[in-house]
């Protein structure tokens, strides 16, 4: 039996003196496609961003193909949210792309022949090869999201961890998507991705973690995807905790790893 | 001090100032540049008090400009740590930082050319709004040290740079050193706002860290032509501004690069291609006379239909009463090919034919594709027609077409053309 593709131990996450997630547990195995489910504030972008080192951890740890991250990161790749970052910077598609290929780059060494040619790979397998030399504002949402999908695909990666990978896209982007997410799983890749539409989680996921602060639940989609759990993780907000929680870290601020 | 070395020395200011300044105003950080600057005028002064007390040249440039980079960057960390550890925001953290720290240089200026030694000669008010011609030999050769190491630390670490700046989530991903590397960037541009402080001066020197790249982004798209037209233009502003400055005896220079950078920045915000004001102004033009002149072929067309007889002449004053078209829109359907003028009568040629036909197939396609597809009310249907028919393309016209399985009428039963018909 190999190592999990991703191990979440006990994890408890907070944003300046606000908690965001508690006492995580969630072990994934390889191969499956992994839906993350909740309400807004359930801290589900946390989760990706608590994996990839990118938020302090207040307690826990995540093992990724049981080493830790940084170990690790050249077989994980990250498409964050499409509005996280400014469409208007001066940047081609194949510019962006090409990203992917930064982190094997390291900080001197030119993108060679072959980084250009895994770059349009990328490109042509989400179908916007087209689009390679255009600006990034002249783009729209659905392409905007290929283009990310695409940097991506260029890391090579094994884990791909994706944050709303279906927001505000069109319906051609959303199918294409799908076929993307089948096909890495097909070749034995994880992927993790948030998603937010109830209805399409038992066609496009095998396997889904509902989280409201806390995991709910977490299993093949068969099992867990019940009106019962879903009930349970969308029933209000743990007002009583985040207080509690809000309350206890504004004591011992300053103090410990939070930020 | 000949000309030529002011002028190359203020050159250097504005193409390392113009370059680093893109990173500044893509990462949304143009203020700090202005923070920076005033930041480092009571380094200026404490560096000349603390060189006349150690016996060293007060006006040494490295010693003034060591003293200007120690303050600009205590600045700096004040910004961020007020950000971060206050529930102020980075604009009035900026605003308290820069004013309090200009405020301080201001007195401590004061105090220097009242009881200095040197205090006439110390000329430390050039400071304030730079004067290239008091540029030395000595000053020119560390300015364009400094300005010379920063550009190659840009050009090594472009890649690094372009990342973090537009997704510095999906670098720290990537295992880069985010933090370290903004820190970086900042003290550069401290480094660069730092070394053109004697030819521009506390107060405009961040113009020249926002104005040429703000005139760069319009000509171009890409990140690396951007940075190195920045340069370009900060260089030519300062060469320009050092020269015109010179003409005249103490005029100071910064603001005479400012306003030469800005009406660089004024010419590319109007004639750029694609991103230009005047450009915008053609194509809008263009695109009116356009829908002018596509809703003339219409309005032939429809009168055709109503006495079955597309070719041949017709009256103008009828054709232009449809909706109260000016005589002009004839001429310009003539100009374009669509029309033949005789006298008082207009007549459609074959390609004039042709175009209203698929005009007027446009407009009821695609309204009949809102009543069908989207069951949109019919009174609803016209006005949004009205603007689609000359918007959309063939490609999606067919696909809609085909979608409906090529119908004959429209929603109000009027036929849809399928091509002109023969005359």
């Amino acid at each position: 039996m190999t190592a999990p593709v991703l191990e979440i131990h006990d994890l408890t996450v907070a944003y300046h003196t606000k908690p965001v997630l508690w006492d995580v547990d969630l072990t994934l195995p390889g191969g499956r496609l992994f839906a993350v489910v909740g309400p807004n504030g359930a801290g589900k972008s946390t989760l990706l961003k608590a994996v990839l080192d990118l938020v302090p951890l207040a307690s826990g740890y995540v093992r990724v193909f049981g080493q830790p991250y940084a170990d690790v990161r050249a077989r994980v790749a990250y498409v964050p949210q499409r509005e996280s970052v400014d469409w208007d910077f001066p940047a081609s598609v194949l510019d962006v792309v090409l990203m992917g290929r930064y982190g094997r780059l390291g900080w001197f060494r030119r993108p060679s022949r072959a980084d250009r040619d895994r770059a349009l790979d990328a490109l042509q397998r989400v179908g916007m090869a087209e689009f390679r030399d255009r600006q990034i504002s002249r783009l729209s949402g659905g392409q905007q999201q290929r283009t990310f999908l695409a940097r991506a695909l260029a890391q090579d990666a094994d884990l791909y961890l994706m944050d709303e990978p279906f927001a505000g896209v069109d319906a051609v982007t959303e199918r294409a998507i799908v076929e993307l997410l089948r096909e890495l799983r097909d070749r034995g890749k994880a992927v993790v991705c948030v998603h937010h539409d109830l209805q399409t989680v038992p066609d496009y996921y095998d396997w889904v973690a509902l989280l409201n602060m806390r995991l709910v639940k977490a299993g093949p989609v068969a099992e867990v995807f019940t009106t019962e759990n879903l009930t349970h993780t969308y029933g209000g907000r743990l007002s009583i905790l985040e207080t509690a929680a809000t309350r206890l870290l504004k004591e011992t601020r300053g103090s410990a790893r939070l930020p | 001090m000949t000309l030529l070395t002011v002028l190359l020395g203020c050159a250097t200011v504005g193409a390392v100032a113009g370059s680093l300044g893109c990173f500044a105003v893509l990462r949304r950080q143009s203020l700090l540049g202005d923070a920076l600057a005033h930041a480092a005028l009571p380094g200026v002064c404490l560096a000349f008090l603390a060189g006349a007390a150690l016996g060293l040249d007060p006006r040494g440039p490295l010693l003034l400009l060591s003293g200007a980079l120690l303050t600009a960057w205590l600045g700096t960390l004040l910004v961020i740590a007020i950000t971060a550890t206050t529930r102020l925001k980075q604009d009035a953290a900026i605003g308290i930082v820069l004013s309090v720290f200009f405020g301080t240089g201001i007195v401590l200026l004061t105090y220097v050319q009242k009881h200095a030694a040197d205090a006439r000669q110390a000329g430390l008010d050039r400071f304030l709004f730079g004067q290239a011609a008091s540029l030395l030999a000595r000053d020119v050769w560390t300015m364009a040290a400094l300005g010379g190491a920063v550009l190659l630390t840009v050009t090594l670490l472009f890649r690094p740079f372009q990342i973090v700046a537009f997704d510095g989530e999906h670098a720290a991903s990537l295992g880069y050193p985010v933090r370290a590397i903004e820190v970086l960037l900042v003290s550069l541009i401290a480094l660069a706002v730092v070394v053109g402080l004697q030819a521009v001066g506390v107060v405009l020197m961040a113009a020249l860290v926002v104005t040429p790249a703000a005139a760069a982004r319009q000509w171009t798209d890409r990140l690396g032509r951007m940075v190195l037209l920045a340069g370009g233009i900060g260089g030519a502003a300062g060469a320009m501004g050092a020269w015109a400055s010179s003409l005249r005896s103490h005029l100071p220079t910064g603001p005479i690069i400012v306003l030469f950078a800005t009406g660089l920045l004024g010419v590319s915000l109007l004639l750029a291609p694609r991103r230009g004001i005047v450009w915008g102004a053609v194509r809008r033009a263009r695109n009116r006379r356009r829908v002018r002149v596509e809703n003339l072929l219409k309005d032939l067309w429809r009168l055709g239909e109503q006495d079955g007889r597309f070719a041949g002449p017709r009256a103008i004053s009828d054709l232009l009463a449809v909706r109260g078209a000016p005589r002009s829109v004839v001429e310009e359907a003539r100009t374009d090919g669509y029309a033949a003028v005789a006298g008082a009568a207009v007549e459609l040629t074959p390609t004039g034919l042709d175009r209203a036909s698929r005009i007027v197939r446009n407009h009821r396609i695609w309204e009949l594709y809102l009543s069908r597809r989207l069951e949109i009310a019919d009174d609803h249907l016209h006005r949004d027609a009205e603007e689609m028919e000359h918007a959309l393309e063939d490609d999606v016209i067919e696909q809609i077409d085909r979608a409906l399985g090529r119908p004959a009428k429209d929603p109000h039963g009027r036929p849809i053309p399928r091509g002109a018909p023969a005359a």
